[in-house]
């Protein structure tokens, strides 16, 4: 008798419909948690997986041995790799393909190569601006890799201690 | 020079003399600034829902290379939208589905025909009956909602229509009897006497809210439902159906619907400032008011009644920004078996404080 009277009270006098007004009326004058993308930016780990690049020794050589871990570990299929013998002997890649519309950036490619060749930087700001530019070639891998390897070896370094 | 100035001063005076220019002059004066009111409307709604959302809503376009807060989104949006295709579906009926949200529109802005801004100003706010011309206006806004579902010829767009137009029938008779109240508190259908009806000494307190408290309550909620906004907003229900009833409106046509239900949410707001919250009739206590400038600004007058009709219309939005959608058959128990029976039972109220000349409101 008691309850019912309270919720005819309560569902008369609109106190809980007030109690969820308050509460959005104090989130108005909450600090707000907009942050201004192109002037601002999240703090970003060193963990984190963004465009692919191909990685050199500091003697200039290329690291890819083309053993194609990547490619049968890839879950999206989105690596092809075409392999020659060069004229020093040695297994190198002739074609190595990732196609940015097939990979989920899962970072698998990176683990499971055994060089430390293919690896995932943390540049995310790219665009295609023609059909086709969306296949990372080879020559585009070792560029990215050029551009980004100081930021790319740092942060293996850092990482280094929990693998 | 001067005869120049006096020729055009005379044909002036010639034009003005038609009283036809003078009323579509006021009817312009009157459109202007309320049109610019549903455009920012929409913007404070982005706004206040996104600070009560902790983000902070649209804030890039601006005028001129300045941001300026986002000033300049709504103006991008009109501009965006009228660049629009109007889709016609293939076996819609043409001249009703665009008749549809003109007739939405022109009954949202037919009411404030009716509407006092002031002790002096409103279009044709002499007629006796106005605030029955405002319940039949209003009430032909459902034309537009059916009409737009029907000529849509799409099974969705028509249920969509169906569940809007049972909202908006089931709340009016709600809404008609908080209006009642109205009626035996001022004594008058007049909009502008049922306003000085509220005049007195005590400021606020000397307002029908306090007296009619449940039916203000319940006017607005109903207000709320009638232009089927959150949390009534099932006849639309972004987040469960499309858009109900103008699924298939796009571009311009789709933008006049949505005029048409801001330039609503400005109508009830206004509504209630003028019949439970004094029009336009200062707050503060007579004894309070000084004399001279600032006398002016905190004594009675047409900011008062844009204030008090943004006050109500922030109310509209913070309700979105608060309430999970009703579902449909709460909506309609809401409707029919809570709101009519307090609205009957306050009107008994109401009409013995009358009788008996209670307090400062009825003396």
């Amino acid at each position: 008798m008691i309850n019912s009277m309270k919720s005819v009270f309560k569902s008369l006098f609109l106190t809980e419909l007030l109690k969820g007004m308050s509460v959005t009326g104090r989130y108005y004058f909450r600090k707000k948690f907009t942050l201004f993308y192109p002037e601002e930016k999240t703090p970003q780990s060193g963990r984190f997986r963004g465009l692919h690049a191909q990685r050199r020794y500091p003697n200039g050589e290329e690291r890819c041995i083309a053993c194609k871990l990547c490619e049968a570990v890839c879950p999206a299929l989105a690596i092809t790799i075409e392999s020659e013998q060069r004229e020093d002997g040695s297994r190198r890649t002739t074609r190595y393909d990732i196609d940015l519309f097939k990979c989920i950036y899962c970072g698998f490619c990176e683990e499971a190569c055994p060089v430390d060749a293919i690896v995932e930087t943390r540049h995310l700001e790219y665009h295609f601006e023609n059909r086709g530019e969306n296949v990372m070639t080879k020559e585009k891998l070792l560029r990215n890799g050029e551009l980004y390897e100081d930021q790319i070896a740092t942060d293996r370094a850092r990482d280094a201690a929990y693998r | 020079m001067s005869e120049l100035f006096d020729t055009v001063w005379g044909w002036g005076e010639f034009v003005w003399s038609f009283q036809i220019v003078q009323i579509v002059l006021g009817i312009v004066a009157l459109m202007v600034p309320l049109m610019l009111c549903v455009a920012y409307l929409t913007f404070a709604e982005r706004k206040i829902i996104g600070y009560m959302q902790v983000r902070i809503g649209p804030n890039r376009v601006g005028f001129f290379g300045y941001k300026l807060w986002g000033l300049g989104q709504p103006i991008a949006d009109a501009v965006k939208l009228m660049f629009k295709e109007i889709i016609i579906p293939t076996k819609a009926n043409k001249f009703l589905f665009l008749m549809a949200p003109v007739i939405s529109l022109a009954t949202a802005l037919a009411a404030w025909a009716v509407i006092p801004l002031n002790d002096f100003l409103g279009i044709a706010d002499e007629v006796n009956a106005g605030l029955l011309f405002v319940l039949a206006i209003t009430s032909l806004g459902v034309y537009g909602v059916i009409i737009a579902g029907w000529s849509s010829n799409s099974k969705y767009a028509f249920l969509g229509a169906m569940r809007s137009s049972a909202q908006i029938v089931a709340y009016e008779i709600a809404m008609g009897f908080a209006l009642v109240g109205v009626l035996i508190a001022a004594g008058s259908l007049n909009l502008r006497e049922i306003v000085e009806a509220q005049q007195g000494n005590l400021g606020f307190l000397d307002w029908f809210w306090l007296p009619l408290l449940p039916l203000f309550v319940v006017y607005f909620i109903s207000g709320v439902a009638e232009t089927n906004r959150a949390p009534f907003d099932v006849a639309e229900g972004e987040s469960e159906i499309v858009a109900g009833f103008h699924v298939d409106y796009s571009g311009m046509a789709f933008a006049v619907f949505f005029l048409a239900e801001y330039a609503n949410m400005i109508l009830i707001a206004a509504l209630t400032a003028i019949m439970f919250a004094g029009g336009w009739y200062t707050p503060f206590p007579a004894a309070m008011v000084p004399d001279g400038i600032f006398g002016l600004l905190i004594g009675s007058g047409i900011h008062w009644f844009v204030i008090k009709t943004a006050f109500f219309l922030i109310f509209f939005l913070w309700f979105r920004a608060t309430f999970p959608r009703y579902r449909y058959d709460q909506i309609m128990r809401l409707g029919w078996k809570v709101f009519i029976p307090i609205t009957i039972v306050w009107l008994l109220v109401v009409a013995v404080m009358v009788l008996a000349n209670v307090g400062p409101w009825f003396d």
